[in-house]
């Protein structure tokens, strides 16, 4: 059974990624300073994501991992963004 | 030597490195709803205390937040090397790559320690009574606050906990280039600790 992946992810595309994290991490501060409203959580939660799957992809290689592993993550997201759209469809009405 | 050892191994030992990987996968959608959990909480109550949250949230030091948060990006790229350096047979690299990720956890931790005296010297501790003098939206945010980031701390802690035993797994060769799995579990676990502070840190520190 020669499932193991056998991928070896280089020092340079690690570094890489860590440089990519950093900028956001420095662009998310610098767009916080700034008064965007009821938009600034919208922005920071995208950056936030686009960060968490840098980190997953690459870092915990699901980039190079079997499909089975990015089919699982995806359903546990899945899974709690309907947590959260049903809380929210619901507790929008409540008032 | 280590074709030796592999037979060997395939003979003697049934190892499922995919299953177990999937076991530890399983066991980070556990934490992903424990935390989730808490960030629902988080979204229902900033949408009714939008104003009180922006306010208590001037209390927190975002210098302290950046400097952590750029720690544990640092540790999660030493923790990914570290795995690389093994796999690569650079057992001595990797212990370099393994113990600097230990350094930078317990760095993040000695932060939180003065982030966290800070507070409690101006009387913001659970339960003090300036605290809860305050208004109930500025509680429900240090309450939140202290609640996840303290779950994430006693994570950071375990997350090093883990590590160090992977230390000395590899230093006594139990864990080296042709098994590594428990290396990259404890790297998984790791890296979830990360992406915890990722959206821990906009969310408590960057509010307006």
């Amino acid at each position: 059974m020669e499932h193991k992946n056998n991928h070896i992810v280089g020092y340079g595309t690690y570094i890489f990624v860590w440089l990519t994290l950093v900028t956001l991490t420095a662009l998310t501060v610098t767009v916080a300073s700034f008064d965007l409203g009821g938009f600034s959580i919208v922005v920071a939660l995208i950056i936030a994501s686009v960060k968490a799957l840098l980190v997953m992809l690459i870092f915990m290689h699901l980039k190079f991992d079997d499909k089975i592993f990015r089919i699982f993550v995806a359903v546990a997201f899945l899974t709690l963004m309907i947590f959260i759209v049903l809380t929210f469809s619901d507790y929008s009405f409540i008032r | 030597m280590n074709q030796i050892a592999e037979t060997l191994a395939s003979e003697h030992i049934h190892r499922d490195e995919v299953g177990a990987k999937i076991g530890m996968w399983l066991f980070l959608f556990t934490e992903l709803i424990l935390f989730g959990g808490m960030f629902l909480a988080y979204a229902v109550y900033r949408f009714s205390y939008r104003d009180y949250f922006a306010l208590a949230s001037k209390e927190l030091d975002v210098f302290i937040g950046l400097i952590n948060t750029l720690i544990l990006l640092t540790s999660s790229l030493t923790m990914a090397m570290s795995i690389t350096a093994l796999r690569r047979g650079n057992k001595k690299l990797s212990l370099i790559f393994l113990s600097s990720t230990i350094i930078f956890a317990l760095l993040f931790l000695v932060n939180k320690y003065f982030e966290w005296s800070a507070k409690f010297n101006h009387g913001l501790f659970p339960g003090s009574n300036d605290l809860l003098s305050l208004p109930r939206g500025e509680i429900i945010y240090f309450g939140l606050y202290y609640v996840m980031t303290g779950l994430h701390a006693v994570h950071v802690i375990i997350g090093m906990i883990i590590l160090l035993f992977m230390l000395f797994y590899i230093k006594s060769n139990k864990v080296n280039q042709d098994y590594y799995i428990m290396l990259e579990n404890s790297g998984l676990y790791w890296h979830l600790v990360d992406i915890i502070w990722i959206f821990l840190f906009p969310l408590f520190y960057l509010i307006h």
